[in-house]
Formats: C-alpha cells, sequence, structure tokens
C-alpha cells in the first residue's frame, strides 16, 4: 500500500492562498471553518527582516494522537495512511478536536468533524490533491513516500532543510516543510517521517 | 497561543484570518447529521473556457454538476494556467452564485438624482429602448462623437471596440492603460518599437538574475508569471528586490533594497553609468542593434552610485554591486518592467531608464532576456468598414481613434499626449467644462469608476451632468448605482464572449463558453450590445444572427471551427521568440523610426522631450503626513472581488501599513482603527492600523480595492479603506498621459470607532 506524504517548499510559497481558495471549493467547506489555513510570521527590524507564509493543515501522522481518542472509531487511519473521519459514526464529540496538537480539526456545522483529507476522493482516482495541483508557486508535492521516485520522495530529498511541526509531540507526521527560510527553526532532527 | 489567535495578530497574513472572531460562534453540531453527498460523486462534465476573475486569462476547465458550476482548474494545454489556477481563478465560481449580484435590468426612479439609488425593475426592451432613444438624442444634438465609452473586461471588445467604433465615437478608454500600463507600454514602443502586452514576455525559463522595482509578484498572483518566477528561484535565479516595503517577493529575494518613495529612476541611471564607465555593457549587441549610444554614454557621465545613494537613501556600494551583478550575468539577466507604472508623472522616462538597462546587457530578444511576443494569426468578423476604428487600444495600450480624414471631431484629449493612447481620466473634464466639446452619454462596462480614476468627487459632478448614464455590470457597484439604466451582466462561466488572441513565446486563441445558462435576467455582453446596436440602427454591422455564428466564421479564417474550439479550449500557434528566429527569416522585430533599439530617441527630442532619461524628484507631502503607496492582494482583483465570500474569507479587509516606530509616536497600535485624511481633507476609513518593520517610515500602504461604499453589495461594503478615495491628486505623464497616482499624502487620524459589519459567514450562507 502506498504511504501518501506531502511536502510544502516554504522557499516557494508566497501564501496567496489559491490551496485554500481550491480546498474550500473542492470539499465544499462551509463559511466561518477551514482545513487549511496560512500562517504569517515575520522577523527583525528594518531594514534586516525576514518573513514566511506556512501553509497549514491535518498532517496525516503516522502515530495521530486524534485516532486513539474516539469513542465511535470515526476517526481512523485507512491502508494508505489517511488520516480521515467517517461522517456517518461521527458524534461530534470533539474529543479528537482537543487531542490534535495543530488545530487541524473543526465542528463542521452540518454536525460532524471535519478536517483535510488529503482528497481522497481525488487521489483514489489518480489525481494529485486540490491544493497540490493548484499551486501556482509549485511549492507542493505529493506522494507516496516508500516511492524513492514520487514526487515528494523526490522533493524530501533534494530539500536542503527538512523540518515538521511540533517533532517534540512524537506524532511523525506526513506533511513536512522544506527549505524553511534560515531565520524560522521548526528544528525537527530524526522526527521526520 | 494557538493559530487562530496568532493569526488575529497579523493583518497582512491571508488565509482564515478574518474567521478569527467567528470560528467560535460556530454553533453546537448535530449528531443525528449524516455526511451530505458531494458534487463529485455524482456525474461531472467538463467545459473549457478563460477566468475573468483578473485579465491574465487563464485557460480553465469548469466541472459541472446537476447544472451548477462547482470548481474551476487550470488545464495543462492551456499556455496561460497550464493546469494550476491562482486563489482568485480558484474563487470565481463564488461570485456566479453571489445573492447580490445585478438580476434584471434597473431604470433610476423618476424624480431622483444620479447616487440616490433608487430604482426600479424593467425589461430588457425598456431599458435598451430607453439607452437607444438617450443615444439617438446625444447624437443629434452633439453628434455622435458625444458619446463616451469606458470598458474593462473581456466584454471591452463589444463595449470598447466593436459597438463604439460602429457608432463612431474616439471617446473609448480603458483603465488598462493610462491607469496602469501606458508608460511602461509607451517607452517600450519608442525604445524597441514593440509594446510589452498583456502578458509581460520576460524569458523567465531561461534567466539567472532577475531585478524587481515595485513589482510585487506574489502580491500580484497573475498565475503564469507567478509559476515561472517561482520556477526560476527553484533553479538557483538570483534575485534582487526594490521597493520602499519588504514585499513578498522582497522576502524571497538575496538583497532587498528598500528604496526612497520615486526615486527609483536615480538608481537606474546610476545603473547605466556603472554599466557604461566600467565598460559592463554588451558591445556587439549595443553596436549591432542600438542607436545613440555615445550620446547615452555622456548623459550619464554625472550619475555616479553616491550621486544616487544621496537621493535614493540607499547604499552606493550596494548600487554599484547590482549593476556589476546584472552584468555578470547578462544576457541572462533581466529588470521586467512590472504592470502598474503611473506612479509619479514622469513614468515613461523611468521606463525608457529601465529598457535602456536592458539593453546594455543585450537581453532584449535573447534568452534570458526578453523574448519578442507575437500575436496569433486570426481575421476579425467580415463586418461593413467602421466609420472610426476602436479607439482604446487594449493593455499594452496601442493607439487608435485617429479622426484623420475621416469627417469625426477628434477625440476630447486629442494632442495632450504625445502617444496617442486614450487617457481614460481625461475624459472626464470634457464631461464637466464640454471643452473642447461636450460628453453627454457614458457607457461603463465593467470600470468600477470610483475606485479606479483619481479625483473621484470630479467623477461624481461629470456624471451629474451626463444627459445619459448607463453602467454594464455583475454586481451593484459603487458606480453602478449613480446610473440611469443599469445592464445586469452574466458572470464569466454563464457566456461567450469574442476570441482572445494572446500574444505570447507560442501565440494562441482561447475560447471563452458557458458552463451553465445566466442566473436570473442576466445577459452577456455580446447580446447586449447587439441587442443595442439594432436598436441604434447599426443592423449592417450585427448581421450575425447570433455569437456562435460570429465565432465559427473567424475561427474558420484559421482553418478551426466553433466545434474544434469548444473542444480544445485552445488553439495554439507557433511563435519567433528569439532575435535569431527573426534574422533567419530576414526580418527586424525592432518597429522604431530607425529599425533599432533607440537608446536615444530623436522622436523625443523632436516632441520637446528629452531624448534621454533623466530624474526629477517626487513631490513632497504637507509635515506629519505619509506618502501612501498601494498594491495587490493576493486574492483579489481591483475593486471587483470584495463581494465574493470565498475571497473575502481569505482576506476581508484591508490594513493602513505604517512602520512601528511612527506608529509609536503617533500612539496607534496594530488592531487600532484610524481615518485617514489626505492633504485635501479627504477621509477615508475607518480602518484598521497594521504596524510592521516591513515598510520605511515616510510612506504608509494600502491594498487596492478596498473599502466599498456600495449597500447592495452586503459582503463588500464598508470593509477597510480605499486608496483612490484618497487620491484627489495625480500627476500626468505628458508622454503617455498616464496618470501618477503615487503623490497623495495621508495622515493617520486616530479614534475611528471599529466598524460593525455582518458576519462573513452568516453572508456567505445566502449564496444561490
Amino acid at each position: 500500500m502506498p504511504r501518501y506524504a506531502m511536502a510544502i517548499d516554504l522557499a516557494a510559497c508566497v501564501g496567496c492562498a489559491a490551496c485554500a481558495v481550491a480546498c474550500k471549493l473542492e470539499n465544499e467547506v462551509p463559511a466561518g471553518v477551514d482545513r487549511l489555513w496560512i500562517r504569517l510570521e515575520e522577523r527583525g527590524t528594518f531594514p534586516d527582516l525576514a518573513m514566511q507564509y506556512r501553509p497549514e493543515q491535518c498532517l496525516h501522522c503516522a502515530e495521530p494522537p486524534c485516532v486513539p481518542v474516539c469513542p465511535t472509531g470515526a476517526s481512523h487511519v485507512t491502508a494508505d495512511g489517511l488520516v480521515l473521519v467517517d461522517a456517518e459514526t461521527c458524534i461530534a464529540c470533539g474529543a479528537c478536536i482537543a487531542a490534535c496538537p495543530y488545530d487541524a480539526r473543526y465542528f463542521d456545522p452540518r454536525g460532524f468533524v471535519g478536517k483535510c483529507t488529503f482528497c481522497e476522493h481525488r487521489i483514489v482516482q489518480g489525481q494529485l490533491p486540490a491544493c497540490v495541483e493548484t499551486c501556482p508557486t509549485l511549492c507542493r508535492t505529493f506522494g507516496d513516500l516508500d516511492d524513492p521516485e514520487s514526487d515528494v520522495s523526490r522533493a524530501i530529498r533534494a530539500a536542503r532543510r527538512v523540518d515538521v511541526l511540533k517533532p517534540e509531540q512524537g506524532t511523525r507526521p506526513k506533511l513536512v516543510y522544506l527549505n524553511t527560510p534560515a531565520r524560522f527553526g521548526l528544528a525537527a532532527e530524526g522526527a521526520l517521517p | 497561543m494557538d493559530r487562530r489567535a496568532f493569526l488575529k495578530l497579523s493583518a497582512a497574513s491571508v488565509g482564515a484570518v478574518m474567521l478569527a472572531p467567528e470560528a467560535a460562534a460556530v454553533k453546537l453540531p448535530n449528531p443525528l447529521a449524516r455526511a451530505p453527498a458531494s458534487w463529485f460523486d455524482g456525474e461531472v462534465s467538463s467545459v473549457l473556457t478563460f477566468c475573468e476573475n483578473c485579465f491574465w486569462k487563464c485557460g480553465v476547465r469548469a466541472s459541472v454538476a446537476d447544472g451548477r458550476v462547482w470548481k474551476v482548474d487550470g488545464y495543462a494545454a492551456n499556455p496561460k494556467s497550464r493546469g494550476r489556477l491562482c486563489p482568485r481563478g480558484q474563487g470565481a465560481v463564488a461570485q456566479t452564485y453571489d445573492p447580490d449580484r445585478l438580476k434584471r435590468p434597473l431604470i433610476r426612479v423618476e424624480g431622483t438624482q444620479r447616487g440616490d439609488g433608487k430604482y426600479r425593475e424593467a425589461s430588457w426592451d425598456e431599458a435598451l429602448g430607453v439607452i437607444a432613444s438617450g443615444m439617438l438624442a446625444i447624437k443629434e444634438r452633439y453628434g455622435s462623437e458625444s458619446m463616451a465609452f469606458f470598458a474593462h473586461g473581456s466584454g471591452d471588445t463589444w463595449f470598447g471596440e466593436y459597438l463604439p467604433a460602429a457608432w463612431a465615437t474616439p471617446n473609448v478608454g480603458k483603465p488598462s492603460v493610462s491607469l496602469c500600463t501606458g508608460p511602461r507600454e509607451t517607452a517600450s514602443q519608442w525604445t524597441f518599437g514593440r509594446g510589452i502586452g498583456g502578458h509581460e514576455p520576460i524569458d523567465w525559463e531561461n534567466t539567472d538574475y532577475i531585478v524587481l522595482i515595485g513589482h510585487h509578484i506574489g502580491e500580484d498572483t497573475h498565475n503564469t508569471q507567478l509559476q515561472d518566477f517561482s520556477l526560476a528561484l527553484k533553479r538557483g535565479a538570483e534575485l534582487v528586490v526594490v521597493d520602499p516595503r519588504f514585499s513578498v517577493a522582497a522576502s524571497k529575494a538575496g538583497r532587498w533594497l528598500p528604496i526612497k518613495p520615486g526615486t527609483d529612476t536615480a538608481l537606474l541611471l546610476a545603473w547605466l553609468h556603472v554599466l557604461v564607465t566600467e565598460e559592463l555593457y554588451d558591445k556587439a549587441y549595443v553596436e549591432r542593434y542600438t542607436v545613440g549610444f555615445e550620446q547615452l554614454a555622456a548623459h550619464v557621465q554625472p550619475f555616479t552610485p553616491e550621486w544616487a545613494a544621496d537621493i535614493t537613501d540607499l547604499d552606493a556600494d550596494a548600487i554599484r554591486t547590482v549593476a556589476r551583478e546584472l552584468a555578470a550575468h547578462a544576457p541572462r539577466a533581466v529588470v521586467p518592467p512590472g504592470r502598474h507604472t503611473v506612479w509619479y508623472g514622469n513614468d515613461t522616462q523611468r521606463m525608457r531608464a529601465l529598457y535602456l538597462v536592458n539593453a546594455l546587457l543585450g537581453n532584449y530578444g535573447v534568452e534570458g532576456g526578453f523574448y519578442l511576443a507575437q500575436a496569433p494569426y486570426l481575421e476579425p468578423y467580415p463586418h461593413p468598414a467602421f466609420p472610426l476604428e476602436p479607439a482604446a487600444g487594449g493593455c499594452s495600450g496601442a493607439s487608435g481613434g485617429e479622426t484623420l480624414d475621416t469627417g469625426f471631431r477628434a477625440r476630447v484629449d486629442d494632442g495632450r499626449f504625445f502617444a496617442h493612447t486614450t487617457a481614460v481620466q481625461e475624459l472626464i473634464p470634457a464631461m464637466i467644462s464640454g471643452e473642447p466639446y461636450r460628453i453627454a452619454g457614458l457607457i461603463a462596462y465593467g470600470v468600477n469608476l470610483f475606485h479606479s480614476i483619481p479625483d473621484v468627487a470630479r467623477t461624481q459632478e461629470a456624471l451629474r451632468k451626463l444627459d445619459l448614464y448607463v453602467a454594464i455590470d455583475v454586481l451593484p457597484m459603487d458606480h453602478v448605482m449613480w446610473a440611469d439604466v443599469i445592464l445586469p451582466e452574466a458572470t464569466y462561466l454563464e457566456r461567450y464572449d469574442d476570441l482572445v488572441a494572446i500574444a505570447h513565446k507560442t501565440p494562441f486563441i482561447e475560447l471563452r463558453q458557458p458552463a451553465v445558462d445566466p442566473m436570473w435576467d442576466t445577459k452577456p455582453g455580446w447580446w447586449i450590445a447587439r441587442e443595442l446596436g439594432l436598436r441604434l440602427g447599426l443592423d449592417a454591422y450585427f448581421d450575425w444572427p447570433d455569437i456562435e455564428a460570429y465565432l465559427d466564421k473567424r475561427l474558420r479564417t484559421i482553418g478551426s471551427s466553433l466545434e474544434q474550439a469548444k473542444a480544445k479550449g485552445t488553439l495554439v500557434q507557433r511563435g519567433r521568440p528569439y532575435l535569431a528566429d527573426w534574422e533567419a527569416r530576414n526580418l527586424n522585430p525592432f518597429g522604431t523610426p530607425s529599425g533599432r533599439i533607440e537608446l536615444y530617441s530623436q522622436t523625443f527630442a523632436d516632441a520637446g522631450f528629452d531624448p534621454l532619461p533623466t530624474y526629477e524628484p517626487p513631490n513632497d507631502g504637507p509635515p506629519g503626513s505619509y506618502r501612501l503607496l498601494y498594491g495587490r492582494s493576493p486574492v483579489h482583483t481591483f475593486a471587483k472581488t470584495q463581494n465574493n465570500w470565498v475571497l473575502m474569507e481569505m482576506h476581508g479587509q484591508n490594513a493602513v501599513w505604517i512602520h512601528t516606530a511612527e506608529a509609536e509616536a503617533l500612539g496607534v497600535a496594530s488592531g487600532d482603527y484610524v481615518w485617514l485624511e489626505n492633504q485635501d481633507g479627504v477621509r477615508d476609513g475607518p480602518v484598521a492600523v497594521y504596524a510592521t518593520e516591513r515598510l520605511r517610515r515616510d510612506c504608509v500602504y494600502l491594498v487596492h480595492g478596498f473599502g466599498h461604499r456600495a449597500k447592495g453589495m452586503r459582503v463588500a461594503d464598508g470593509r477597510g479603506a480605499s486608496d483612490t478615495a484618497l487620491m484627489s491628486r495625480y500627476r500626468l505623464d505628458p508622454i503617455s498621459g498616464g496618470a501618477g497616482m503615487r503623490v497623495n499624502f495621508v495622515k493617520l487620524v486616530p479614534g475611528a470607532p471599529r466598524p460593525r459589519l455582518p458576519s462573513l459567514r452568516k453572508l456567505a450562507e445566502r449564496s444561490v
């Protein structure tokens, strides 16, 4: 089975939000909640400055804290390593929302917990997730981590630097950040997927 | 700090920012709810068309299910989108289902004044009849030239070209020239003998060194350009950014030069000085392709980096280093022209200086510099000759509408500008003064008159004086609700338009075709133009029964057909991108009087202008004020997209950027609301403060397009401040006719109330 992962090259990202808009429409994410958001950080004083945009979403962790806390089994990991919520069995208790260290889940007003699915409905058809497909900076890559020739494996190999968010949580995320600007440390040696 | 609290702090970030206060307000979930079916669960069909959410014209594939467009994406065969889309393209579909759209024709209630905003619904027949009789009355009383047309968008082929040419008026303007690209086009025309065009012909894929001057790639999300820029950086191209503000592009640069606003020409002259005096220019190229090097060499002697350092507030060594690095990478080094170039009123000369730097690098028509864009082959529809040729020109500012020997009066701004391009803002005074003759009627198509043309008070005065004012639009924009008759146009996903011919490395033709039927009683622009034409007695020009027949006839001139274009979306032709391609056919790409690149312009000298660029200091503002700079949001297009709830979720209001130390001195902090008051006492806002280190202390910055005062646009209304409202002045560029807009200054007036606005979530739930 593939082990799906995504990499985002922060040296390329301009924070334009094409990914966030594509996600919103592809997945009919209601107004007021979001599966994908962009964080801006700025450092330094004029004229010695640095900044980065960092898109964030569910990291589809290999050790997802949100899954074991689910009382109904709605939160689950697929054979491909995707962390998903079955809306039919979700009782919207919110345990997974509280457990996620990345604040990646939300209450969908329609009565279940929503989150990024890596666009599972697209990848089963051989397409890329909507955010990857549209990105005008080509900063996102996606594919099978176990395939050394996949886009994502090649991008990670070629990167000057690879980071994950909150490595101390031991979640082993499958969304990684490449080429973080020098002044912005996420620091993640040894925590890679 | 959680992400929502964090994001609230940053007025400049995008993506979920404005959601922050609302996320907590989401209703408790209903445990009995079931997952809804998704649009992609059933049968989905695809329609190939091109996007209209900016004017870059990316080819898109609209996904339709159950008679509704759900998603719009790029497609690989299209040279503009290459399968990708920017946020505006992705979000455009929300406009089609916007409940605030204009839904049927409206006629201003009798006895009300323009601007009162009181309307009654009318049938198309009645509305078009009122317009036609008004136009015919103007023609009889003042002549056909007394009707003006302002147009922007794909439908401007109907309302900026076809209809006004058939009707016979030279008074046609597009904001994309004198309010945007005019200076760069004029300068290019008289330096290289070729325009730049709508798609800047930078050979990104081969360049190794890029210098951007006030060019906000990244915040400006022209799709292909952003892709190319990003790929160039990934490939290792070096980047230098010259900007008073630490832009997104500056954050990607190896070197940022935070220049004093308005002094760019001094910097460019210093680069010319270094290239010439250190003999770093491409001698063979200059010898072979240019004229006037001797004059240029003598002219730039005084402009040392030290001279420029004093003026620009930059370091002389940094100036010198960039010039040397440009030369070291030449010809795979480029200084792109940017797009919005109407800054200080001496803009054609600044653009000339920029082109001369490129010419000395030997990069024009050479790999890694500028490629030579060509338009695709396509014939016009075979209509009888128009009494006047289309006057407005495109984004490229090509001039037209010459009235010599036609028997018609010249355009009201004729002779004021060297370039002959229509200066749309200069058609306004004739509406007020009646000089040189009266403009009595105006049709505004897709141009937001109050968010594009500086001196809004003057525009409003002009509108009050007209006999007839018609607005054609999709939304009840600020200026639309002043019109006598309002015509609701279908959105791009619901209509055909004329073919577009894109000048490009690989020239191509794109088809706009409907993905779904028009909502409500809205109509496509072609239908409106044709129905109006028939009522004006212009039947001879509208002999085509419908748009399909028109398009098919045009496509057959290139051996294609409507059927083929509908299936392929894009028809790509071969280009001649480099000088070598032209020379192999004994062709000369340089359309200048000398047939060469004119470093020295004898034409300018003969017309009384500087034949070589010189530096003019910018104006100063009153004490305690800041120069008003403006720019773009990656998710918005001008003032057109602020009623789109999806895009507004990403960026829902602008903020006034001010340097941290200045904010502190004024006693304001990020998130406080202030009024902005300009040098003439014009106020706008309230607008939030964004105190940042990311710009110089002598200026403030606003993203353009916010601050709508349009009650019918319930998402856009009252969010942020309008930079255009604060531009009560502009400085004319006498060469291009461009309106230099960076000559306004504002003060921050603390203590403004935080606006009370309806929640975006509630507004979004109204979508149809």
